[in-house]
């Protein structure tokens, strides 16, 4: 049996998988349906501040003034005006603390806050001005970035009076009055330029996991499909090499992987706003090695799986630990130490670093060798594994 | 052209196939005939290379079924109980995928799948996706697609499963037809005695994973009736179970079977056999409605061989260790 026929049977395999994955409508729509589900659904899950906008506050000025001035009206004014540029907050208004409360209980609004009464007249007399701010326990995200977004317009609001302030004072002036009240600035800046979400975090490790996925589940699930309604024997009592049936299937499940792949980089461009900083042959590359590394553990899983429900529970059971400790969703770093040294020996990590890599930071092939032995070698064992074990299971 | 010795088949404990010993020769139809689960798809699995024997050899055109295993499949064809077809591609498509795994060139192939569809009369059908068809079209797709490659042998699993008396007919037909003009070697295997003593040249008689007989149908036949046997079906009107088992104790009568509650059949051998027998009824004062006297079939080798009916198995089909819990018994390949 030669190379060539060898090539042209796997050709056969694949076409005749992917006419099948094709005519298949509702195979066809769950595959566009799930990356688009995982996308929006970890986007939802995970919030990050510049995701956020029109998060509901109620607000409640009691602020009696001092004289005919009113420290507050300058506040509320300086948060509009900050608001209309962001967009975060839809404000409102209401009359009390408790009926702040009540409606965020009544989960009409996500926050509110609170300006004191005595808030002007405080600080005419030198004393501090206070602002509350109220928050909805019931959804933590939530009010975290509440919390923090507005602790920080405050206290930029509030740096801005006390340069108003200091200016009074002899030697400081419009030039020195910032360096006056706040000594230091400090500044937070990425590796690369531009800014980043956990979109940019989330989508190279995603790419990876369901094109690995794809064809660690995608493989078993077919070839012991094709077993029982019978269309293996079919192939099998042709005098084809046995290599060329599991090679024909990585193929077209790889196909089928990629497809998602492209779907997931897409809809991450388009919707979720992620830029690619990396060269794009190279994601693919990487995504190629990447199913290399795990086609041989999904061959092995096939072999030993007598009927489809047993290939689908090992699949199961391997790929949830794999989705939550490969650093998919959650960086590696969070984790125990234990998890951390389960999550060192899966060829997903290492796949979903070098892409994030790759696309976050853009980096070039030298930065990311450590990920691409390790995703080699672990394919070249595996695959050597994968081989014998095969094609003693299927001659019984 | 298809030689077997003592090969046998293990399914753990269970012997499926138990050292069984047969030759077919070049153009022959030989029959594989048993009840379910007498081992006749263990044995084509087996000739097919699908399944390796756990003992004993085969060999297919002078090649070992183990070893040369791959100068085997170049000879055969094989129709196998299940359907080799998928549903989503269209007759043609799949006659195309599984003639391109033979190494056929494209133009002899395209030629061929245009003659095997118009062969059994689906050339209109030709693109339309299988899962479409009905069985007996999808059982014809099974055939030609095990003709694609022009086999010296065709192994054919119960090839007229689940198929109408006018479907089945047609399909022994076209199986006559190939050995016919093809001169192919054809192994069948069924439980159905007419389709074996319609079809085959010779017969092997399997059960419980042996062959209790391999001859010619009018051989085997003459096994039953060259003993001067007297094969009676009886009707009637007032049959008790009482002048059953009077029958039964008739010394020339061996085996009497009662089909329904006025029909019984009546093995017997002897010159005098008919009056006897006749005579006995009419002293219990039974009202003979009709009287016929058989020709031996098949079934009744099959009777006279094993001592019990094709049908008496039939409900051991399922194995019950098998048996899985939320799950069809699934017959599995390996
Ligand atoms: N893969 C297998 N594993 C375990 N036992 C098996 C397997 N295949 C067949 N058997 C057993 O071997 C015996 C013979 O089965 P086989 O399928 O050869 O019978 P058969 O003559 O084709 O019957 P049928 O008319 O029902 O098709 C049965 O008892 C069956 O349960
Ligand atoms: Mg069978």
């Amino acid at each position: 049996m030669g190379v060539k026929s060898l090539v042209s049977h796997t050709f056969m395999v694949t076409w005749k998988d992917l006419m099948e994955l094709f005519r298949n409508k509702m195979g066809l729509i769950m595959l566009v349906l799930m990356p688009i589900f995982m996308m929006s659904m970890a986007g939802f899950i995970f919030p990050s501040s510049t995701s956020i906008s029109h998060v509901s506050v109620a607000l409640v000025n009691q602020d009696e003034g001092y004289g005919n001035y009113s420290a507050s009206a300058i506040l509320i004014a300086a948060l509009e005006q900050m608001n209309n540029n962001t967009g975060m907050m839809t404000i409102t208004n209401a009359s009390s603390l408790d009926e702040v409360r009540e409606i965020i209980q009544r989960g009409e609004v996500d926050g509110g806050i609170v300006i004191a009464s005595n808030f002007t007249s405080s600080l005419m007399t030198g004393k501090q001005g206070t602002i509350t701010i109220v928050t909805d326990q019931s959804n933590p995200q939530m009010s975290m970035v509440l919390q923090i977004a507005l602790t920080e317009v405050f206290e930029q609001i509030g740096t801005w009076v006390a340069e108003q302030n200091v200016q009074r004072l002899p030697g400081i002036d419009e030039s020195n009055s910032l360096a006056t009240v706040k000594p230091y600035s400090v500044q937070t800046e990425g590796a690369v330029s531009g800014s980043f979400s956990y979109f940019d975090f989330m989508a190279p490790g995603l790419m990876a996991m369901t094109v690995m996925m794809s064809v660690m589940t995608g493989l078993p699930a077919a070839i012991s499909h094709e077993r029982e309604v019978g269309t293996l024997d079919g192939m099998m009592v042709a005098p084809i090499n046995r290599l060329a049936i599991i090679l024909g299937k990585t193929l077209a499940q790889t196909a089928r992987g990629l497809l998602q792949g492209i779907l997931i980089l897409t809809l991450a461009v388009a919707l979720f706003g992620v830029t690619i900083h990396g060269n794009i042959l190279l994601i693919f590359a990487l995504l190629l090695l990447g199913v290399f590394s795990f086609v041989g553990l999904g061959v092995v899983i096939t072999s030993f799986a007598k009927d489809q429900e047993t290939a689908m529970m090992v699949m199961m059971t391997l790929m949830f630990p794999m989705m939550f400790l490969s650093g998919v969703f959650f960086p590696i770093q969070q984790m125990p130490w234990y998890m951390q040294s389960i999550s060192n020996v899966l060829p997903l990590t290492y796949a979903a670093t070098a892409l994030r890599k790759v696309m976050v930071s853009g980096a070039g092939v030298s930065m990311i060798t450590t990920e691409l032995a390790v995703l080699i070698g672990f394919g070249v064992v595996m695959t050597a594994i994968a081989v014998p074990v095969f094609k003693r299971a299927i001659t019984r | 052209m298809i030689e077997t010795r003592n090969l046998t088949k293990k399914f753990s404990k269970l012997v499926a196939v138990d050292h069984i010993s047969f030759n077919v020769k070049r153009g022959e139809i030989f029959g594989l005939l048993g009840p379910n689960g007498a081992g006749k798809t263990t044995t084509i699995r087996m000739l097919s290379t699908l399944t390796r024997p756990t003992e004993g050899t085969a060999t297919v055109g002078d090649y070992d079924i183990v070893k040369d295993d791959n100068e085997v499949r170049k000879l055969i064809g094989l129709v196998s109980e299940k359907i080799i077809m998928y549903d989503r591609l269209t007759a043609k498509e799949n006659l195309w995928f599984f003639g391109r795994l033979y190494d056929i060139s494209k133009e002899v192939l395209n030629k061929r799948i245009d003659e095997l569809l118009e062969l059994v009369q689906l050339g209109n059908w030709k693109d339309i996706q299988v899962g479409t068809f009905s069985s007996g079209m999808r059982q014809r797709m099974n055939v030609i697609r095990a003709l694609l490659n022009m086999p010296e042998v065709l192994l054919l699993d119960e090839p007229t499963l689940g198929l109408d008396p006018q479907s089945s007919v047609e399909v022994r037909e076209f199986i006559k037809k190939i050995n016919r003009e093809n001169k192919t070697t054809i192994i069948l295997t069924t439980h159905m005695m007419v389709e074996a003593d319609m079809l085959c040249d010779r017969i092997g008689i399997i059960d419980h994973g042996k062959i209790a007989a391999l001859d010619t149908p009018t051989n085997l036949k003459k096994l039953v009736s060259g003993a001067d046997t007297t094969i009676l079906e009886l009707e009637i009107a007032n049959l008790t179970t009482n002048m059953v088992s009077l029958i039964q104790s008739l010394k020339c009568v061996s085996s009497v079977s009662q089909d329904n509650s006025t029909h019984i059949k009546v093995h017997a051998s002897g010159d005098d056999a008919f009056d006897t027998i006749i005579d006995a009824i009419r002293a219990e004062k039974g009202k003979i409605a009709s009287v016929k006297n058989l020709e031996p079939t098949l079934e009744d080798v099959f009777l006279h061989i094993t001592g019990h009916e094709v049908r008496d198995k039939a409900d051991q089909k399922i194995p019950m260790r098998r048996h899985r819990r939320f799950m069809p018994v699934r017959r599995r390949v390996r």
